[in-house]
């Protein structure tokens, strides 16, 4: 097996640790969009990364943070629905990025690249990174497990409760951004949300607590990457859309599958 | 009770003001609930009664004035709505159990209390409207609490059990010792079994012992004088068993005249 194939096996699938469990929290508080949203802010970032001199991954982090304050603020004051505003501080954002980018004489950026993500490019460095965003967010999510679940139930009493709602929130805004901005890498910014969403949407089918149906959403992503890196070896197709493809294949199989039943007696 | 030598209220508002957006929801609302009293907002819709109630949780902060809670105060707090979603696979058991920490009796216990040990292993977002109810009380009820904060606990309840899960509710009073504080559109149970309501529309219109709060003006001006002059007299009806007199024919309907 080539070096490169192989670093982008490990690599995809060790991504797929962190997305699995952040997905499902993604799909049970329905803000797939938001992470969408937030993808499109990538160029904007590799845009301040090349101004600032700073690694892009950590541009791309600032800037999805910038996002999510600019939502906050606005969404009090403008009159328009959180999905109105969302698709237009997404398109703001890209635009505002490619435009952004191309006053930027010296600077000669692989969009396609950044579009659509070139897995097979990943370096022993892009591994180290992996490795510390998936470590981290791990941790992360262990150690806040509960208090998760429990403002993905109800925040209103999550509250009650008395758990801080603002700061857990907070911290998954931080980790799907981490998420993003490492995804992107893979399979592009246009099709990172597809690896977060997709494989814990189909995990659904096939869980029957909520623990379980991150184990599975992470199983499906990493399956996915193994078979769609194959596929792509061996007809040559696209890494990063071949893995969205097996992905995609796994949710519509679990679409006819039965539902799972919680009873136990 | 468990509230040992604390006197004064449990939670005090004084003096709330809320601003959400361009409106006034909230202005210069008081409110108290003292332990074992059991106090009921009502009010129309958008009066402003879940907005207080999240501003009593601390959910809001309010704009003008303060809220005061006894230290050590535990609220068990049960919301209007709770938004199932199948994409989440949680028992009941598991919603009950999430960041607590307690022992498989006293969950039997208290499930058995509301009235919901059957459903203990169904999916939540199987369960009926009234049994989530009853879950949200038990969950409420899990954190041994001191203030019952309880937004429409009866909504969506089959009426046979609303005056079930009424009655259980107010010996919730008396078992704990808790102060109760009741968000309610149902009139016509709530004010049987209420020391104190409270009428709010953005401000507090009335506030007393429910027989006194029928007959206030402000109130009839709010509910329309029919609906008061049948909350004032409703009550005797209720004490007929006592009563030597031949009993009047109740004036109006329970049921039939929702």
């Amino acid at each position: 097996m080539e070096d490169f194939f192989l670093r982008a096996l490990i690599g995809g699938m060790g991504i797929t640790l962190a997305t699995g469990p952040i997905g499902c929290f993604v799909v049970w508080l329905r803000v797939a969009y938001f992470g969408t949203a937030l993808a499109h802010t990538v160029l904007l970032g590799v845009a301040l990364g090349y101004l600032l001199r700073i690694e892009p991954v950590v541009a791309v982090l600032i800037t999805c943070f910038l996002f999510a304050g600019c939502l906050a603020l606005l969404e009090r004051r403008a009159p328009v629905s959180l999905d109105t505003l969302l698709g237009v501080l997404a398109h703001l954002s890209l635009a505002g990025g490619l435009v952004a980018l191309a006053f930027m004489e010296n600077v000669r950026v692989d969009l396609i690249g950044y579009l659509f993500g070139d897995i097979l490019s990943i370096g022993i460095v892009d591994l180290w990174l992996i490795a510390g965003t998936v470590a981290i967010t791990l941790a992360a999510i262990s150690w806040q497990w509960q208090n998760l679940l429990a403002i993905t139930i109800d925040s209103d009493l999550a509250a009650a409760e008395g758990i801080p709602v603002e700061r857990v929130r907070l911290l998954l805004i931080f980790l799907l951004a981490a998420v993003i901005a490492i995804g992107m890498k893979m399979v592009g910014m246009l099709l990172v949300v597809a690896l977060v969403i997709i494989p814990a949407a189909a995990a659904r089918r096939f869980s029957s607590t909520p623990e379980t149906m991150g184990m599975v959403a992470i199983a499906i992503g990493a399956v996915s990457v193994g078979l769609g890196l194959m596929s792509s070896l061996t007809w040559n197709l696209p890494a990063g859309p071949a893995i969205v493809l097996v992905a995609s294949l796994f949710f519509l199989a679990g679409l006819s599958a039965p539902v799972r039943r919680v009873f136990r007696s | 009770m468990n509230i040992g030598a604390h006197r004064g209220p449990l939670i005090r508002a004084r003096q709330v003001s809320v601003r959400l957006g361009q409106r006034n929801v909230l202005e210069e609302v008081d409110l108290e609930v003292h332990a074992g009293e059991i106090v009921t907002l009502v009010g129309l819709n958008g009066a402003g009664k879940s907005t207080l109630v999240r501003t009593l949780l601390g959910i809001i902060q309010p704009d003008v004035g303060t809220v005061e809670r006894m230290p050590d105060l535990r609220i068990g707090y049960s919301p209007q709505r709770l938004r199932r979603d199948p994409i989440l696979p949680i028992t009941v058991r598991r919603f009950l159990t999430i960041g607590a920490r307690f022992g498989e009796e006293r969950l039997a216990a208290v499930l058995e209390e509301v009235g919901a040990s059957t459903i203990l292993n169904h999916p939540m977002a199987e369960i009926s409207g009234g049994e989530l109810h009853r879950v949200l009380l038990a969950k409420a009820l899990l954190r041994k609490p001191n203030l019952l904060v309880l937004d429409e606990p009866l909504a969506g309840v089959d009426i046979a059990s609303q005056s079930e899960l009424y009655s259980l509710i107010s010996k919730f009073r008396e078992r704990y010792g808790c102060g109760i504080l009741l968000v309610s559109h149902d009139l016509h149970l709530v004010m049987t079994g209420t020391d104190r309501v409270v009428c709010l529309n953005r401000h507090v219109c009335c506030s007393g012992p429910p027989r006194t709060i029928a007959r206030d003006p402000a109130f009839s001006m709010l509910f329309g004088p029919h609906v008061s002059e049948w909350l004032a007299v409703y009550p005797h009806s209720h004490d007929h068993r006592h009563d030597t007199m031949e009993d009047p024919a109740p004036p109006i309907g329970r049921e039939h005249s929702r």
